[in-house]
């Protein structure tokens, strides 16, 4: 999948849980809405990703990236 | 069957919860004080005759026909404008109420053509009625001047305005005042010279008139015909469904002869419309039998080659094995479907079951993901349940009306009718949108207290001031708090939005609302009794459309205007089945019923009753398949009932998704934009060729029947089950009614519906837990629908859209719809709806416009950062200054083609709502439009080839 729309997809979501002034709070969101609603594909390459470089993610939506487990 | 003519009881049912009794021609009757002699007398079997009369209106006492006696009083009182009152004795026959009737039909019928033979309301004349009724046999009069010769108007498509067989009973007038609120018609001059009409004397088609019908259906003579009626006859028998088009779900009396319709008439007993209905659903329904429908299927190698008719079974064998072929090839999850709010319930059901259970993936999504979603979303994480909180009538209950994102007399014109009732019997009114729509101030006798006169973009920012003003002036209803939602979460949320940054004065630059008019907007709401708010797409299809769901929600808990009438949270879906189809389990990530496909217990539930090992993985959403394909991990498709290269946004990456697929299988009534791109055609069946139900926008079930045999053989439900069979998924459904009894028994909000409870009530809203139960009008009026039972605040941060202006594209293009048409327009520009709405336009703010030396009519170019297109230009004042608006009917249009892959961060719904695009005068068609015309014209080529 176009890795750019998966990093603004991620980041957009990030956007939404970073008013949450807990950041554990906040990145369990982006992990658990990422993991409920985006199809393994789209897991897994976000994930490769971010173990490979990453720094186009916000750093919280990062973070909620790096919990993923592979699918 | 039969034609079974509707009840008329002359006057309205009183509301009133006082019983009076009194004594009709010898007869005891009780019934609510405040009805009217009349009404009393017909709930008894005691016609009075009347003609200026008819329950759908308030009495008016002109014709005098129904004049009756009262023991003791004096005179003879209109029994229509008298009311009943304790112990009266009335008499409705004797010889002098009869000659009074009598001479009053002499003159009535000595100015009324003797046509009755050859009139096209022989038979369903109420003055033809009342003139056997009082015995009418002979004219003494001979009068030397007449309306006689009085020319007709021919104006409109779809009815003649005969005004020789006019009566001036001024039922027309009313019932477009009172019913629908539009004030159109009127009766000019006096005495004799009093006559029907439109606006100031002008025809109907050049008048103020939105074709709803109404006065129609309150004409007691052949004056205001349907032409349809002129040219066949009269219907012969009726069978109750519902409307194909809007979320209002309006019930419907197909008036049939054979199988040919006659006319669509609104249905009394409709719970949805109350016997209203607007100029799509009466009207235009000729689509159904247009010679553009395909009834062969058909199956092509490539989009290049010529389509070719083939039998059912080998177009379902070759659609199957294609997609076993695909499957085999790049994977199980290579394959998936797209189903439609235009299916039925029971469709998109066993649509999502073969996905689920027979392609053994989640590929299934539906198109409310381009629309509510956010709905879906917002409403679930906050009150516990995916819909909204209200009945239409709840409306009527209301002390003030918040709008956000809607325009309700174009996209729900039966609700706008109710809706305005209500505002011109004094409810306040605030409207949250960048565009001036018709309830701001051009519909008669309503007009804004507050017109929020956003921008584009900023709507969470405007929910945030609006809940700061709530809160910090301490506007919220506290009891309702504690009591019924999470108070934790209303802590946090309560301190979050109490920040300055939040207020209306540090919004202002944002939102471009003045602080003063939010404020006070926001004390109306907080203060003024039963708020209820209302709300479209404007609100959804945002980068933050479901923050601003969740926004709205926050507000309706803090100030407690949840869980009674007269209040709540109003989604206004688009589409007829937006509801139903979500219900149904059409989002890749849930069951039927919004259960997760991971939660245990649901997939436990669901791979034992469809007996087969399903996926707990959330499948892709449309965008993501498109994604997907150009990624050659997404190979096939079949797509029910939408119209996918159309609709979407970033029409360009759409249709070179499409054509990157191997195998796309299109079920349709017509060769739409998308099967353009598609190598199986199988053709579908309309609202009018097949059973099931419906859900609309307050939840409510209403059966869909079977007014025609399926020009193509099967109805929609049939062909995805014979789909499902060759790709070895058994299916033996032999009816609709047995899928929904299947998705009673695994849905427990569905759990007491049936199809016998539906014919029985007419309709039912969910949820419907238990035989017993008639529905749930109100949601959430004890606990909330989360596993607390609480509902839950969430905060909500404003993040700007990524689309932003610059100088290079300096405007925010905004979409929306229109009466006339509907959507991708596939239905409503194959009728006479085209008289209203031949083409789309772009209106621009005079300023604008003035900048760029346009003027009304001439071709624009509308560039955004990912296509062009080209429309013709619409000058007014109804946008503000750098927003320009556009609807979206017309494929040539290319709406799509400019607005942007932006979508939801919760559902990816498409941000259609903002576009930066740049305008310009241009002479000719965009690049994309000359290919894509040519593109089409092969395509229909191909079809004709194949079709020879």
């Amino acid at each position: 999948m176009k890795i750019e729309r998966l990093i603004k997809m991620a980041n957009d979501i990030g956007d939404f849980f970073n008013a949450e002034s807990n950041k554990e709070i906040a990145a369990e969101g982006i992990t658990k809405h990422i993991l409920r609603s985006w199809d393994p594909r789209m897991r897994r390459d976000i994930i490769a990703y971010c173990q490979q470089d990453g720094s186009a993610l916000s750093e919280l939506a990062r973070k909620a990236v790096s919990r993923l487990e592979q699918p | 069957m039969s034609i079974n003519k509707e009840q008329d009881f002359g006057t309205p049912a009183s509301t009133e919860n006082q019983s009076v009794t009194l004594e009709i021609d010898g007869f005891q009757v009780t019934v609510p004080a405040g009805t009217s002699i009349m009404r009393a007398a017909s709930g008894i079997g005691i016609d009075i005759p009347k003609l200026c009369a008819t329950d759908s209106i308030e009495p008016f006492g002109s014709c005098r026909l129904c004049v009756v006696q009262i023991e003791g009083g004096k005179g003879m009182p209109a029994s229509c404008t008298t009311p009943v009152a304790e112990g009266l004795k009335v008499i409705t026959q004797n010889q002098r109420l009869a000659d009074v009737r009598r001479g009053i039909m002499e003159l009535y019928i000595s100015d009324h053509p003797l046509d009755c033979l050859t009139c096209s309301a022989n038979g369903d004349c109420e003055l033809q009625d009342m003139a056997g009724a009082v015995g009418l046999r002979e004219v003494r009069y001979n009068p030397v001047e007449t309306h006689l010769d009085a020319a007709k108007d021919e104006s409109n498509p779809y009815f003649s305005f005969d005004p020789s067989k006019c009566i001036v009973c001024s039922r027309c007038v009313r019932a477009c005042e009172e019913t629908q609120g539009t004030f159109a018609l009127t009766i000019d001059g006096r005495g004799f010279d009093s006559k029907v009409s439109p606006s100031q004397n002008q025809p109907f088609m050049d008048s103020e008139c939105v074709s709803c019908g109404a006065c129609i259906q309150a004409c007691p003579t052949a004056t205001l015909m349907e032409k349809s009626v002129i040219d066949h006859g009269q219907p012969e028998h009726a069978i109750i469904t519902t409307c194909a088009y809007c979320g209002v779900g309006c019930s419907f009396r197909a008036e049939m002869k054979g199988e040919q319709v006659i006319r669509m008439v609104p249905n009394k007993d409709g719970k949805a419309n109350h016997g209203h209905s607007c100029v799509k659903g009466r009207f235009a329904f000729g689509y159904a039998t247009h010679k553009d429908r395909i009834t062969k299927p058909m199956i092509r190698a490539s989009i290049k080659d010529a389509w070719q008719e083939v039998s059912w079974e080998e177009a379902i064998n070759h659609a199957a094995s294609e997609l076993k072929r695909i499957q085999a090839k790049y994977g199980k999850d290579s394959i998936g479907g797209i189903t439609s709010s235009r299916c039925t319930n029971e469709e998109v059901y066993i649509m999502q079951k073969l996905i689920r259970a027979g392609f053994g993936n989640n590929n299934v999504d539906t198109c409310a993901r381009v629309c509510h979603s956010p709905t879906g979303y917002g409403l679930k994480q906050t009150f516990g349940e995916s819909s909204g909180t209200q009945d239409f009538d709840s409306v009527m209950k209301a002390d003030v009306i918040l709008i956000i994102g809607a325009n309700p007399t174009d996209g729900h014109p039966v609700f706008a009718s109710l809706m305005k009732k209500r505002l011109r019997q004094g409810a306040k009114l605030i409207i949250a949108d960048p565009r001036e729509i018709d309830l701001v101030n051009k519909s008669p006798h309503v007009q804004a207290d507050y017109h929020l006169k956003l921008r584009p973009g900023t709507n969470v920012a405007l929910i945030n001031a609006l809940a700061h003003v709530i809160v910090t002036e301490k506007l919220m209803d506290e009891d309702f708090v504690n009591e019924r939602c999470d108070v934790a979460s209303f802590s946090k949320w309560e301190t979050f939005i109490a920040q300055e940054y939040n207020s209306p004065e540090a919004t202002e630059s944002i939102t471009g609302v003045p602080a003063s008019d939010l404020r006070a907007a926001a004390r109306l709401y907080a203060t003024a009794g039963n708020a209820a708010i209302y709300y479209g797409l404007g609100v959804t299809e945002h980068s933050q459309g479901s923050t601003m769901v969740i926004g709205i929600a926050n507000i309706a808990m803090a100030t407690g205007n949840l869980g009674r009438v007269g209040v709540g949270v109003n989604p206004l879906r688009g589409q007829n089945n937006v509801q139903g189809s979500c219900d149904m389990g059409s989002f890749p990530h849930e069951f039927p019923g919004y259960r997760h496909v991971s939660d245990p217990a649901t997939h436990q539930l669901f791979e034992t009753a469809w007996q087969v090992k399903l996926s707990s993985e959330p499948g892709l959403r449309i965008p993501n398949m498109f994604d997907a394909a150009m990624d050659k991990s997404f190979m096939g498709l079949y797509c029910e009932g939408e119209d996918i290269a159309q609709s979407d946004p970033d029409i360009q990456h759409v249709h070179s998704a499409l054509r990157g697929m191997e195998c796309v299988i299109v079920q349709d009534i017509f060769l739409n934009e998308t099967a353009k791109f598609a190598h199986v055609f199988l053709p579908g069946a309309s609202f009018l060729e097949k059973n099931g139900t419906f859900t609309n926008a307050e939840r409510r079930i209403s059966p869909v029947r079977k007014v025609m045999k399926p020009l193509a053989g099967y109805q929609d439900w049939e062909v995805t089950q014979l789909l499902a069979n060759a790709m070895g998924y058994p299916m033996s459904y032999n009816h609709p009614s047995e899928i929904m009894a299947e998705i009673a028994s695994l849905t427990p909000t569905f759990a007491g519906v049936s199809y016998e409870k539906i014919d029985q009530l007419g309709s039912i809203q969910w949820p419907c837990y238990d035989e017993e139960s008639i529905g749930t009008p109100i949601m959430h009026e004890q606990s909330f629908m989360r596993d607390d039972g609480k509902g839950l605040f969430m905060l909500t941060e404003y993040v700007a859209t990524h689309e932003r202006i610059t100088r290079k594209f300096p405007l925010i293009l905004t979409t929306g719809r229109i009466l006339s048409q509907y959507n991708v327009g596939a239905q409503t520009r194959r009728t006479d709806n085209v008289a209203w709405h031949s083409e789309d336009r772009l209106e621009i703010h005079p300023h604008d416009a003035e900048d760029r030396g346009i003027n009304t009519g001439d071709w624009v170019g509308i560039k955004s950062r990912v296509g062009e297109t080209v429309l013709r230009a619409l000058v007014s004042d109804r946008v503000q200054p750098g927003v320009v608006y556009t609807t979206f009917h017309f494929p040539e249009s290319g709406a799509n083609v400019i607005t942007t892959d932006n979508s939801d961060w919760a559902t990816n719904c498409p941000e259609y709502k903002v576009t930066a695009v740049q305008v310009s005068k241009v002479s000719q068609h965009s690049e994309w439009q000359e290919n894509y015309q040519a593109f089409s014209e092969t395509q229909l080529d191909l079809l004709e080839q194949g079709m020879k």
